[in-house]
């Protein structure tokens, strides 16, 4: 008893420890490993390690044919991969001046829009499922997610890695009868988004673990290049789709979304805001849908001028992707840097959760809604 | 070697190329991060690959590659190196 007495708080340890989060950590979404400085329960400090996913993408891209680096365009996004196809497949039309059909173009919108949807709903999903909604969410937004799935599975044979896309149009038509599917879909996922509202967005719970929690203001996110919905949450209306419209967005009414404090509740509302907004585009797109064949006859071998360089962004879930393709004149790219959405994204993640709690900090790792597919290449 | 950057104004929507040529025998540019700090994560990685000298930039490490790496993989004369050497011959016969 003697001991107890004697014992103060002042003799306990009060230095900054540093723990480990990752690389194997259910929060993390992949293989992030994040290297924590913490004053108790309180973040001082937070530096990220990334590599552990790299595969060189850019490398091989140098040993290959334009239209033998599809297939890789999909494993870096993996839950965009239609995005990725399209960005890609766009960069090299641009380098070598290749025109597209407008039935290819509806259907690569429909195709993209519908990707955008299904990522969407994985991001919302693991976000709830970070801050302890357990399954539920997660099950609800899988189980939507999954009907786009089997319908580009359908499409394509593929559930997670498509390789759809074509440099100068798709793989294939759409399937007949798709434009009913399609249509079912929208209505079946209408539905449950307003089933999502009642579930998350005004929970109390949700509200009072997200609200006010890893504030990005418009300034840091503009200076950071953050893009995409992490962007607009941060109150930038900037959306590529409709400031410097590719392909044949320009054509299609939609809005938006824009968040008003950038925290993690707004970056949650945005991305369910967009799949409203993408499911209009597709509703539009499919009504439009003009005749004609959208597979185009596809050269083994492309070449573009010694020289030649195009850079192409294209609004990706995630955010802004651009490929930078340079040729040396040979049937190969001389360069095809890809500037990845999350990798910039990732790098504004030390100043948001500064200052937070380390439960909070998870809270805004699942906001950001990364691949470390992407971030890694 | 050249180094690209890819500038885009907000305000203006105007996108600019800009291209740095640097000698060979003497890679370094100016560093960004200052200025932009999403250069910082960008200068990163292009050093990691290429091996270019940012001055005056807060955190120059490898980002995606080993720390201990001392090869430029996306330069064009990089060779694959011998990750795993064979183990020496102990001698014995069998």
């Amino acid at each position: 008893m003697e001991q107890l007495t004697s014992w103060k708080t002042e003799d306990l340890s009060k230095e900054e420890i540093i723990i480990n989060m990752g690389p194997q950590h259910p929060s993390t979404h992949g293989v992030l490993y994040l290297e924590f400085k913490l004053n108790g329960e309180m973040v001082v400090d937070c530096r990220p390690h990334l590599g552990y996913l790299h595969r060189s993408c850019e490398k091989i891209a140098e040993n290959r044919m334009y239209t033998a680096f599809i297939p890789f365009t999909d494993r870096l996004d993996y839950l965009a991969s239609m995005n990725n196809n399209l960005g890609y497949c766009l960069a090299v039309e641009k380098l070598i001046n290749l025109p597209v059909n407008p039935k290819a173009q509806y259907v690569r919108t429909i195709i993209a829009e519908l990707n955008r949807v299904g990522s969407h709903l994985v991001g919302i999903g693991c976000f709830a499922q970070d801050l302890g909604a357990y399954a539920t969410p997660m099950f609800y937004c899988f189980n939507d997610r999954e009907q786009v799935v089997a319908m580009f599975d359908e499409l394509c044979g593929g559930r997670l890695t498509y390789n759809y896309m074509r440099i100068g149009g798709v793989s294939n038509d759409l399937p007949p009868g798709s434009d009913k599917i399609i249509k079912d879909y929208i209505k079946y996922q209408r539905k449950k988004l307003n089933d999502y509202n009642e579930l998350l967005t005004y929970n109390a719970i949700f509200l009072s673990r997200s609200k006010k929690i890893g504030i990005l203001t418009k300034e840091m996110a503009i200076n950071y290049s953050v893009t995409g919905p992490i962007l607009r949450s941060s109150g930038v209306k900037w959306d590529l789709r409709k400031d410097e419209p590719y392909m044949i967005y320009d054509k299609f009414e939609f809005d938006v979304p824009v968040g008003q404090n950038g925290d993690s509740w707004d970056r949650f509302k945005v991305r369910l805001e967009e799949i409203w907004q993408s499911l209009r585009i597709i509703e539009q797109a499919i009504g439009g849908l003009p005749e004609g064949n959208p597979v185009a006859k596809i050269n083994r071998v492309y070449k573009a001028p010694a020289g030649a360089e195009a850079y192409l962004r294209t609004e990706n879930p995630k955010g802004e992707l651009g490929f930078y393709l340079v040729s040396d004149g040979g049937e190969k790219p001389y360069r095809n840097k890809i500037r990845s959405p999350s990798f910039c994204n990732l790098a504004v993640l030390p100043e948001l959760v500064r200052g937070l709690n380390i439960s909070d900090a998870v809270c805004v790792l699942g906001s950001m809604d990364f691949v470390m597919g992407e971030i890694d290449r | 070697m050249e180094v690209v950057y890819h500038l885009y104004s907000f305000k203006n929507k105007i996108m600019l190329t800009l291209k740095v040529f640097v000698p060979l025998n003497d890679l370094a540019v100016e560093s960004l991060a200052g200025l932009w700090r999403s250069a910082d994560w960008l200068e990163r990685e292009t050093y990691d690959f290429f091996g270019i000298k940012f001055l005056n930039h807060p955190d120059l490490r490898r980002i995606l590659n080993p720390e201990e790496w001392d090869y430029y993989p996306l330069r064009k004369n990089f060779t694959h190196p011998e990750f795993f050497p064979k183990p020496e011959s102990t001698g014995l016969k069998g």
